[in-house]
């Protein structure tokens, strides 16, 4: 028996609150998330409370039991958590595995955040004593995201050449592609090159624009099995493939992994490609998750859409822009000007472009990639395909 | 005087002990890593277990406080309480060659805007924290 999620499942509904600057939302972070599964209900016209299936990632705070209850689930089958911030492509893996398998029927997938009500990711809690791996990187003033990530692109630019303008053409796409999105938080806020350049540094190499931004809000896609998948009203998006984990000795301390100077995607992407039988020549347009640009430059080299060395070549603003681009990047503003949902608006996204529903619409897309967060452990990827890709 | 000012998070020893030796050697002036004693893999940050061989033997032993820049970054924008209006600094992730090219990450004392070169010849410095009030000592890094 083949081992493959290759078509099985499919995205049949899609749902999003508004988007907010972190700490802007007026609402607490569990009823964003309720919002958010109401709408992508509603968007595949479904019952709520037929849900059976509840798969999230990142250690979001709110609990599928406590939203089954809320929702007024009639059984709850699969209450599932991906570990990590890098998951959220991973559960929906998960959640298609467990369609599959016959452990569940309907699940969401969902990602709620209000950092107003909560921390930040990007500011380090005042004071007291660190153990651990902590107690060999916090003392020098290392904590958040950017500064560690700062560490593994610093040498990458080392090892492969890798100049400022293939990381401003990153930013720059996902600004332009949120000019025509009413829904970003940076909708009617260009980003000039002059702008990026004159940027105050965070953590070099990353400027501000290099660095996403911190929101408020919630995201919550639905799945079902292929078989139930055209009695919905919208065109089914089908899970190509997925694939989760990282290289050998990721999480060792004190920054020794030892391919650490990576977006952690060197072994998963080949069994991305593997089970979904295609190659980054297929894809039509991707979405790449930009917690920094670094990352997603890796990720897009460890996924074979270029080499290392060919990075500055393929990385400009052209070749990244919708919707005649070689390959259209992160085309509703992404985490840098859309919203950073944890990534899972650039799932919505791809949804979207399956669909012909995008506001930076590619012509004719059967294969959209999602490279979820990068640079971390476990990440995770995947592909979905229009019914032509079947 | 210390590189970073007062009030960072401070070290402390592992509830389970692991690390123990590490800071009871810096305290000395002392720099010890994780050496395997069954298959002298050398291994940082310590483990309980070899990740080579498997083996429980693993030992603390003494090396040498040099190494070369393998990367290293800038740190601009303040992300915690004390470095709020304390301008740039400098963290290198060192490696040591002469150590299985295991990396420790620390501070380049020196000036802050100085030129990094990936590569370069470092020194380790001890950086004691007496006034903690569980005191410690940060092995930093100057350019050799």
């Amino acid at each position: 028996m083949e081992r493959s999620l290759r078509g099985k499942v499919a995205i049949v509904g899609i749902g999003e609150t508004k988007y907010y600057k972190h700490g802007q939302s007026p609402e607490p972070e569990f009823k964003l998330a309720l919002m958010a599964i109401l709408a992508a209900a509603a968007d595949a016209g479904i019952d709520p409370s037929d849900i059976d299936s509840f798969a999230s990632y990142s250690n979001d705070r709110n609990d599928p039991s406590r939203l089954a209850a809320a929702l007024g689930t009639k059984e709850l089958r699969l209450s599932n958590m991906q570990w990590g911030g890098g998951g959220g492509a991973a559960a929906v893996g998960n959640a298609a595995a467990a369609i599959i398998t016959g452990q569940a029927d309907i699940a969401v997938v969902y990602r709620a955040l209000a950092q107003g009500q909560f921390q930040r990711f990007g500011r380090a809690a005042s004071g007291g004593t660190v153990s651990g791996d902590n107690a060999l990187i916090n003392p020098y003033g290392i904590f958040v995201p950017a500064q560690r990530f700062a560490l593994k692109f610093m040498r990458y630019m080392h090892e492969h050449g890798i100049g400022r303008d293939a990381m401003r053409a990153i930013a720059m796409a996902s600004y332009h592609h949120a000019q025509a999105n009413p829904r970003a938080v940076m909708y009617g806020r260009p980003l000039t090159q002059e702008t990026y350049d004159n940027s105050r540094w965070i953590a070099e190499p990353y400027r501000l624009f290099d660095c996403c931004q911190e929101n408020d809000g919630a995201a919550a896609l639905i799945l079902v099995s292929a078989e139930r998948a055209k009695d919905f009203r919208h065109k089914p998006a089908y899970v190509l493939a997925a694939a989760q984990g990282s290289d050998h000795r990721n999480a060792a301390r004190s920054f020794n992994a030892p391919d650490f100077a990576s977006s952690s995607f060197g072994p998963v992407a080949p069994h991305l490609w593997e089970m979904a039988k295609l190659g980054p020549g297929d894809v039509d347009v991707l979405q790449s998750y930009e917690n920094f640009t670094g990352g997603v430059l890796m990720s897009m080299a460890e996924h074979g859409f270029f080499k290392p060395k060919e990075a500055n070549e393929f990385l400009t603003l052209d070749n990244l822009l919708a919707p005649g681009g070689k390959l259209p990047l992160n085309t509703s503003g992404g985490n840098l000007a859309e919203c950073y949902m944890h990534g899972l608006e650039l799932q919505i996204e791809a949804v979207r472009q399956i669909r012909g529903q995008s506001t930076a619409q590619v012509p004719d897309v059967n294969v959209a990639g999602i490279i979820a967060g990068p640079m971390v452990t476990p990440v995770s990827t995947m592909i979905i395909g229009s019914q032509e890709t079947l | 005087m210390t590189y970073l000012p007062p009030g960072l998070p401070a070290p402390v020893v592992e509830n389970d002990g692991l690390d123990l030796p590490y800071w009871e050697g810096t305290r000395q002036g002392v720099l010890k890593v994780q050496r395997c004693g069954a298959c002298n893999t050398w291994q940082w940050g310590p483990e309980w277990l070899c990740h080579h061989c498997r083996s429980w033997d693993m030992r603390w032993v003494q090396v040498e406080g040099k190494g070369r820049i393998w990367t290293w970054t800038r740190c601009w924008h303040a992300v915690h309480p004390a470095l709020r209006d304390h301008g740039p600094y400098i963290a290198v992730l060192v490696e040591l060659p002469h150590a299985g090219n295991i990396r420790m990450l620390g501070n380049l004392i020196g000036d802050p805007h100085q030129e990094v070169a990936i590569g370069a010849s470092v020194g380790a410095v001890f950086e004691p924290h007496d006034d903690a009030p569980a005191p410690y000592t940060l092995v930093q890094w100057r350019v050799a």
